[in-house]
């Protein structure tokens, strides 16, 4: 930092802290208080990176989110972020930042040779160049990218937290300037819930910025009373270095809030938040952007928005240049010159595009010294990494061309001013039209479909006395309209506050020779598109401004077109022979200025991105060693391996256990629906396929539903607790969607039915003993459940006490053995788990988990709904025509059933798959063919559904859809691989005790 | 019933009696639980005096027609509204088994439906000065004292979990806590959210 760029006193800056930061490998210092971009500026470094295409030298163009050149990759390693913007960083000590997209600086830049060969990279370049070949894109891509590439993305997990927050506000005000901070005042006055916001670490919007004066005082004194008013009021919150990115239906505003001073400050917090808020009302303070004029050269280092230049001197206490010339549209301009010369810059000229500007402002800077060049323009710009000179030029009356002889004067800031744009993004997002204004040339809000409203600038009241009303304004109505009663307050005045004469928008200025010739008119700096290519693609044919927009790149860019977009559509339509307002904008969409990835993120990461859903035997499953599988969000043991063992081995053990002794299963999962009401047997009727009418208390039926489609949905084991009550069980994964798309029958389809479904899948834990000696060890848990086979048989429940637990037993099975699923108040399944183990030691008992569940009922053809079907496989094709009622009026489902697809003979149907190898194991998921071809295409007959390796059968085996499955079956078939083809038979898809005998034994 | 000395809730695994944060001071979050509460859903129609007559009975407290608004004395049962046609009662560990059979009789001959579920839910108790700013974490609702209150209940989302939140009145000079009820495969997931949630502001166990 040198005394030559740093002013020695003023601006918002902490003198006591020194700070110090690296830029591009060099050691530089700042103080508390500057951007990186102020501080960069004080150590005299303007030039700051290299345009994306041409790779031209950059500096700083502004002062804030606007910014297209400044882009910096911010810190090394793990914590780095691409292209933020200088502008935006607050310095903090030991921040590191390297420019983006140029190698190897910016000073001496490798690519800078594309900037010779600008002919050859016009509008539409790729679309042009790289179409051929097709397969060449890849080998382009790899090169255009290392070319044109913007910052890195980090390589490693970002170690910061980031998260989220919810909240509700009567009042909404985005933006801290003088219209938002009186809109905050007037609503958080009368009592409302206040929620205020601004981008900046401090509040007070362009005052900032400005030498301007509230009430006889510096508006800073203001602000301040203003913030600590709002602060002391218990309902309002005030959020700093805040960006409400993104404004939706019914008032959803989308916040997102810095909360680390420095990028690697944890200190507990998150290092960002993103605030969803809902509100009532929300008022649109985001104040205005100024736009620059288009000139030859414009993106020289040196050439800056005049408020930027403004925002230097008066808030960083930094020299932008040491002789400054302004060029302006507009009287805002001379407020620049003026405050530059304050600074003790020197000011040779105010180049004004307008005939003799009269204005207060104008009259004040002739009166300090300072020279008015009217109705001229820079024709040109000397010096390259920066400004040294300009050429000027009188202007024709049109300003469509200049006249005379080119006068020379030497500078080395340009601080250019073409009016300013109100920033419309936010109302636009959420649907709000923008109209245009004649007088300024500028879009404000128009009407919306949301409660909200825009005040100040932002609503194209550019004098601060307009603001401070509108804001004011703006608060009240907000409030009344919410039915709140406005207090009265005494209103603060502008006290030096001139009034300005109209601007002159001349959206290109002229130079000696045409458009794009020599010098280059940029609109989009970040994207390097200039008025050239604008003039190019309508040359092309192009007639939208969206199409435009995609063809140049014009406002593509990560500040998408926040500076350059209004003259390019100006330009646009001038091409065109059409208004402005007919052309129209490019459509706003959020967000604002780019949201971390992380913040969208939140804490929905790791271990909260998804409930792992746990049983009441969880513990005990994990002491055990399971290895867990994910069904649904639930964590189901999937095999529990013993030392050595591998997964095949666990699994045969577990099933040989069940078929030969006797094993237990945590069944916990399954869902389970109680259904109550004087109609629930007939409800049970319409939504299962078959029969309900004649189930009797005690009793058990396995029942299959099926979507409107006639498609099977879920299936599951109903039985009738009492007279008008039944429990239903669904599977696992379905419990939620099965008890809703019941709710919706009952709700909207059939409310005549008397009928209430209360979800009670975790009141219970459910403990399953199947094989030969569950009923023995059951018999010893219970003293009061006669278990003999003829009191208690297959397809029935009985209540009683098991372990000394209150129990519903039900004689059930998937497993094809004789089988009981125990049902207990769910906080004594543990104690229970642990009981039972503990008892069947001697009846060889082993826990067994989902893949040997599903080995013993793929074994028996029992169907997983979901992995049998598929959303397109009806109860016929399972072969399963026994549980679809013909004497029912109805189900549903019924009538799809009947449909001419559903009743076609080649369906696919489930079928048995013996591969002729019986190692062999299929994949699932393989595709059957009659006979192998050379190569694909070969007809497909179906798909592997299941397939596994049976300890009970000796062998592989498989479950398959096979069109005109049971006509094969006999037949051989092939499943092909990668590397060989797998020959099975087709048989019937029971393998094992097909009579049932040992299930009702 | 279960006897209690079998009976584990799903905190149990971790162990919260010797959680670090048991005496923590100058916390902004307190997190507890209260396990084995009774809840029973209850399922009829309010337009029917013949039904609410009949639960006014069996519990003696009215049912809250108003939506989420619960109903009850500060230390005896509560009522939640959960919808236009169903409830949830909450009452101490122990004697839900004799209200759901009180009820019952009371609507024996009603379409109405009484249902147990207390053993599907734990009952997690958030407080101090940062509860509302933990729960507007992971909770959309407006959750200011204006717009959720004492006395106010509402099923809503919790992070990724489905839960009854409620608030119930506090006595004189005790710190109002909300009460999630939360579905017990849930509850581990939410706790360490919760957890994970507070950390800014001080968390204390108070179990």
């Amino acid at each position: 930092m040198t005394k030559q760029f740093r002013l020695p006193e003023g601006g918002r800056i902490d003198r006591e802290r020194r700070l110090g930061f690296s830029f591009n490998g060099r050691a530089f210092r700042g103080y508390a208080g500057d951007t990186l971009a102020s501080a960069l500026l004080a150590n005299g470094v303007h030039l700051v990176g290299r345009s994306f295409k041409y790779h031209r030298p950059r500096g700083i163009f502004s002062a804030g989110s606007e910014e297209p050149n400044a882009l910096v990759q911010l810190e090394r390693g793990e914590r780095t972020i691409a292209n933020l913007l200088a502008t935006r960083i607050p310095l903090y000590d030991g921040l590191t930042a390297t420019s983006v997209n140029c190698w190897p600086s910016p000073e001496f830049d490798l690519m800078a040779v594309n900037g010779l060969f600008h002919r050859i990279f016009p509008a539409g370049f790729y679309y042009k160049t790289f179409m051929w070949p097709v397969s060449g894109w890849k080998l382009y891509e790899y090169f255009i990218r290392r070319a044109a590439g913007l910052g890195r993305a980090p390589e490693h997990p970002d170690p910061d937290t980031y998260d989220k927050m919810n909240t509700h506000a009567d009042v909404v005000v985005v933006g801290a300037g003088p219209a938002g901070l009186q809109a905050a005042l007037a609503a958080g006055r009368a009592g409302a819930r206040v929620l205020i916001c601004d981008e900046q670490t401090e509040f007070g919007g362009q005052l900032l910025n400005e030498r301007a004066e509230i009430d006889g005082l510096p508006a800073f004194e203001w602000v301040a009373a203003a913030e600590s008013e709002l602060a002391a009021m218990p309902d309002v919150r005030l959020l700093k270095h805040t960006t409400a990115f993104g404004h939706y239906d019914h008032n959803f505003v989308a916040l997102i809030e810095t909360r680390a001073a420095k990028i690697s400050d944890g200190e507990g917090k998150t290092r960002q938040r993103l605030w969803r808020v809902r509100a009532k009302r929300v008022v649109l303070a985001t104040g205005a952007i100024e736009r620059p004029l288009i000139f030859s050269d414009n993106d020289r280092p040196g050439v800056m928005l005049a408020g930027a230049a403004r925002t230097y001197v008066n808030r960083y206490a930094v020299r932008p240049g040491s002789r400054a010339v302004l060029f302006t549209n507009n009287d805002d301009a001379y407020r620049t010159a003026l405050d530059l010369k304050a600074a003790g810059i020197s000011v040779p000229a105010v180049i004004d595009v307008r005939h003799a500007p009269g204005g207060e402002l104008p009259a004040k800077v002739m009166a300090a010294g300072i020279e008015v060049i009217e109705r001229s323009a820079i024709v040109g710009v000397e010096g390259t990494r920066r400004v040294k000179a300009i050429e000027v030029m009188k202007m024709n009356d049109a300003g469509s061309g200049v006249t005379g002889k080119p006068r020379r004067i030497e500078c080395d800031l340009i601080a250019c001013s073409g009016g300013w744009n109100p920033v419309v993004h936010l109302h636009s997002h959420a649907g709000g039209k923008n109209v245009w204004r004649d007088d300024f040339g500028i879009f404000v809000p128009g009407p919306t479909v949301q409660a909200s409203a825009a005040a100040g600038a932002a609503n194209g009241s550019f004098s601060l006395q307009a603001c401070l009303d509108q804001g004011a304004q703006a608060g009240a109505e907000a409030i009344k309209l919410i039915g709140f009663t406005p207090a009265k307050a005494s209103q603060p005045r502008a006290t030096n506050d001139p009034t300005e004469e109209p601007w002159r928008n001349l959206w290109l200025i002229p130079s000696t020779r045409p458009t794009g010739e020599r010098g280059k008119h940029f609109l989009d700096q970040q994207n390097d598109v200039t008025a050239a290519d604008i003039e190019l693609a309508i040359r092309e044919g192009y007639r939208s401004v969206e199409h435009a927009k995609r063809y140049t790149t014009l406002g593509m860019a990560t500040d998408q077109g926040k500076t350059g977009n209004i003259p390019g559509h100006a330009i646009l339509a001038k091409a065109l022979g059409q208004d402005i307002p007919a052309t129209g904008t490019t459509t706003f969409r959020p967000p604002y200025t780019p949201v971390t990835m992380g913040a969208v993120a939140g804490r929905m990461v790791d271990q909260f991105f998804d409930p792992a859903r746990r049983t009441p035997m969880h513990a005990w499953h994990e002491s055990a060693g399971c290895k867990w599988e994910d069904v649904g969000q639930w964590k189901r043991p999937w095999y529990y391996p013993k030392p050595g063992e591998s997964m095949d081995d666990a699994v045969s053990r577990e099933c040989l256990t069940v078929r030969n002794a006797v094993g237990i299963l945590d069944a916990t999962t399954l869902g389970k629906i109680d259904i109550q009401g004087p109609d629930a047997a007939e409800f049970l009727n319409r939504v299962y396929t078959n029969a309900w009418s004649k189930l009797s208390p005690g009793r058990c039926r396995y029942g299959l539903m099926l979507r409107d489609d006639g498609m099977i949905f879920d299936d599951g084991v109903t039985s009738c607790l009492a007279e008008n009550h039944y429990l239903m069980t669904t599977t696992s994964g379905g419990a939620a969607r099965v008890l809703a798309w019941l709710e919706e029958w009952l709700q909207t389809e059939w409310p005549e039915l008397k009928v209430y479904l209360t979800s009670v899948t975790e009141q219970y834990a459910t403990l399953s003993l199947a094989g030969p000696n569950a009923r023995a060890l059951l018999g010893e848990l219970t003293a009061d459940i006669d278990l003999s086979p003829d009191t208690f048989p297959f397809m029935s429940w009985r209540t009683g006490t098991v372990g000394g637990v209150p129990a519903r037993v039900f004689r059930i099975s998937f497993t094809g053995e004789s089988a009981y699923e125990i049902n207990v108040p769910a906080s004594a399944g543990a104690a229970l788990w642990t009981d039972v183990m503990h008892a069947g030691e001697k009846h060889g008992i082993t826990p067994y988990g989902t893949e040997a569940m599903h080995v013993l009922r793929a074994e028996k053809g029992f169907i997983i709904a979901g992995q049998e079907t598929d959303g397109s496989v009806t109860p016929y094709d399972l072969g399963m025509d026994w549980i679809v009622s013909a004497k029912k009026p109805d189900f549903i489902g019924k009538r799809s059933l009947q449909r001419a697809d559903c009743m076609r003979v080649d369906r696919k149907q489930l079928v048995g798959l013996l591969p002729k190898n019986p190692t062999d194991l299929l994949p699932e998921g393989g595709q059957i063919v009659k006979e192998v071809l050379k190569s694909p295409p070969m007809p497909m007959l179906g798909h592997v559904t299941s397939s596994y390796r049976s300890a009970t059968l000796g062998r592989t085996f498989a479950l398959a859809l096979v069109k005109s499955g049971r006509e094969r079956i006999g037949q051989t078939v092939h499943v092909p691989l990668e590397d060989r083809s797998i020959a099975c038979d087709i048989v019937n898809p029971v393998f094992y005790d097909p009579d049932g005998s040992r299930l009702n034994g | 019933m279960v006897e209690s000395y079998r009976q584990q809730s799903p905190l149990d695994h971790l162990a919260l009696t010797t959680h670090p944060a048991r005496h923590a001071d100058d916390a902004g979050l307190i997190l507890g639980q209260r396990s084995f509460m009774e809840l029973i859903n209850l399922r009829g129609d309010a337009n029917r005096s013949d039904f609410t007559d009949a639960v006014r009975h069996a519990v003696k407290i009215d049912l809250p027609i108003s939506a989420n608004t619960a109903a009850g004395k500060l230390a005896g049962p509560h009522i939640l509204w959960l919808g236009p046609d169903e409830w949830l009662i909450v009452a101490k560990p122990g004697s839900g088994e004799r209200m759901a059979t009180a009820l019952r009789n009371a609507l024996a001959g009603q379409h109405a439906a009484v249902t147990e579920t207390g053993q599907s839910r734990t009952c997690i108790m958030i407080g101090g000065s940062h509860a509302r700013d933990v729960l507007a974490k992971g909770c959309a609702l407006d959750l200011h004292p204006s717009a959720f209150g004492a006395g106010q209940c509402a099923q809503t989302l919790l992070a990724k979990a489905g839960v009854i939140l409620h608030l119930p009145l506090a006595p004189k000079g005790a710190e109002p806590m909300f009460e999630i009820h939360v579905l017990r495969s849930f509850a581990a997931y939410l706790w360490a959210w919760l957890e994970d949630a507070a950390q800014e502001y001080g968390l204390r166990v108070d179990i």
